[in-house]
């Protein structure tokens, strides 16, 4: 955990600072806890299957073909959003834009909870999304919103999302659909 | 560079707003006879700025953006100024380098990306205004023209430090009155062009950003010749609207004035840099 330098200097709430870290390789975080990743994921599906207006927030990793994973990945997420039922909205650019964003069709890590608000969305996914911004985007999330956040991270993780899946490559995902699936039939919706 | 990052997914593509479709589809990069005529319809470099309506500065600017021939593999280069204003806005990678350092900051990428890259063709240009290039910077800019530095400077010359007030530069006119050199000038314009002739440009222009076609032929003439023969050197006026106590709306014509005037059209060539010129013409790229 950080120690250095005063938290004030955030203006919101960090994870980081209430002692919530990053799972570790193989396992997922729940909020506050370490559990297994299939756990997380069971729950993350149902988040989005049952909370208002669900989207998924891909970003630029998934969004532009720059490699055949990212090509693989477009389609799991295509399918991702058809299973849950949910909207896909682009994260395309990381630059604040001028004079505002259409928050009906685009978000901004600069600003996600215009989005977020406009769209009344209750729960979400984040793929693709550079660690970076995902972790400015995500912190402003939880702070200004009852969204529920879900990170699917390519990496270590995201410890301000209230779920995180970390290590997410395609294999990861097409087993987060197949589980969604599950859950999906399990709500008694086809 | 791999234009892959800018292709969109075809499984996402419906969600992208129509704009940035745009962006890839009528995107320039790759094509090298991109120009100021693309203007219209491409805003892949640059949409918005953040300086004054009306700058001409924010001209040269979009000009000089549209007619570089390799955006793709260009840095640039700019110190601080009116200009560093609009650097965090365009898709080009830029370095602010510090106050004055900016040709000595674009030797050492230049130097670099050929080592690095030996391959591939990188160019690198300064954009700075007159205080940076002629005296903070003047050290670093003549230096990197005596190493013969393979780099393309452009001198946006708005005839004062406009950003800090209204200070005069070493380009203010004599008997110029700014808000902080309340006197007017004692002294001439320091005669910069010729000064970039004398310490072994390959290449020099001078001129005002009235015409967009001319400036789009003189930038890829310095960065062609810059390529291959040495240290080019463009001296663009970009008048400062608000400090000479004009209106959003008359840049053009004070540029058209001086047109006539001390920003007469002047270009100097080598003999190399001519061969080069002649070359990148015959091959219609110019």
């Amino acid at each position: 955990m950080a120690h250095i330098g005063p938290s004030g200097f955030s203006p919101y709430p960090v994870a980081v600072y209430e002692g919530v870290l990053n799972p570790p390789p193989g396992k997922a975080l729940m909020f506050n806890e370490i559990v297994d990743e299939e756990v997380a994921m069971r729950e993350a599906a149902k988040a989005m299957l049952t909370r208002p207006n669900p989207t998924i927030f891909p970003g630029p990793q998934v969004l532009y073909a720059w490699n055949e994973e990212a090509k693989e990945k477009a389609k799991l997420v295509r399918k991702m959003a058809e299973v849950l039922g949910a909207k896909i909205i682009p994260m395309y650019d990381y630059r604040p834009k001028y004079p505002k964003i259409n928050p009906a069709i685009e978000i901004n890590p600069n600003h996600p909870n215009l989005t977020i608000w406009h769209n009344k969305i209750k729960a979400c996914i984040f793929v693709g999304v550079h660690c970076h911004y995902a972790n400015v985007a995500l912190k402003i999330i939880r702070a200004e919103t009852d969204c529920f956040t879900i990170a699917m991270c390519g990496m270590a993780g995201h410890e301000d999302a209230m779920i995180t899946l970390r290590d997410q490559h395609t294999e990861e995902m097409e087993k987060f659909i197949k589980i969604a699936e599950e859950v999906k039939r399990g709500l008694g919706r086809s | 560079m791999s234009y892959k990052i800018y292709d969109i997914n075809e499984d996402l593509k419906e969600f992208m707003p129509k704009e940035i479709i745009d962006l890839e589809e009528r995107a320039t990069w790759g094509n090298p006879k991109r120009g100021v005529m693309d203007l219209p319809y491409t805003k892949e470099l640059i949409e918005e700025h953040s300086l004054c309506a009306g700058c001409p500065e924010s001209m040269a600017l979009r000009y000089i953006l549209a007619s570089l021939p390799n955006p793709e593999d260009t840095i640039i280069v700019n110190s601080t100024g009116c200009t560093s204003l609009v650097f965090p806005h365009i898709a080009l990678h830029t370095v602010h380098s510090l106050f004055g350092n900016q040709n000595a900051v674009a030797s050492g990428i230049k130097r670099v990306l050929e080592w690095r890259f030996p391959d591939k063709v990188k160019d690198v240009v300064v954009l700075a205004g007159d205080g940076a290039t002629v005296d903070i910077g003047l050290d670093c800019t003549l230096q990197s023209f005596f190493r013969q530095e393979k780099i393309t400077t452009i001198c946006f010359d708005n005839e004062v430090y406009a950003n800090t007030g209204g200070q005069e530069s070493g380009l203010t006119v004599k008997g110029h009155v700014f808000k902080m050199a309340p006197k007017g000038k004692q002294w001439d314009k320091v005669p910069f062009w010729q000064i970039a002739i004398d310490s072994g440009c390959h290449y020099v222009a001078r001129l005002t950003v009235s015409s967009p076609k001319k400036v789009e032929q003189v930038i890829k003439k310095a960065i062609y010749v810059a390529r291959e023969v040495g240290p080019t050197y463009v001296h663009l006026y970009t008048p400062c609207i608000l400090e000479i106590g004009l209106n959003s709306d008359d840049g053009l014509d004070e540029m058209r004035a001086r047109d006539k005037e001390r920003f007469s059209f002047f270009e100097y060539m080598t003999p190399q840099a001519e061969e080069v010129i002649n070359r990148v013409k015959e091959e219609g790229l110019l």
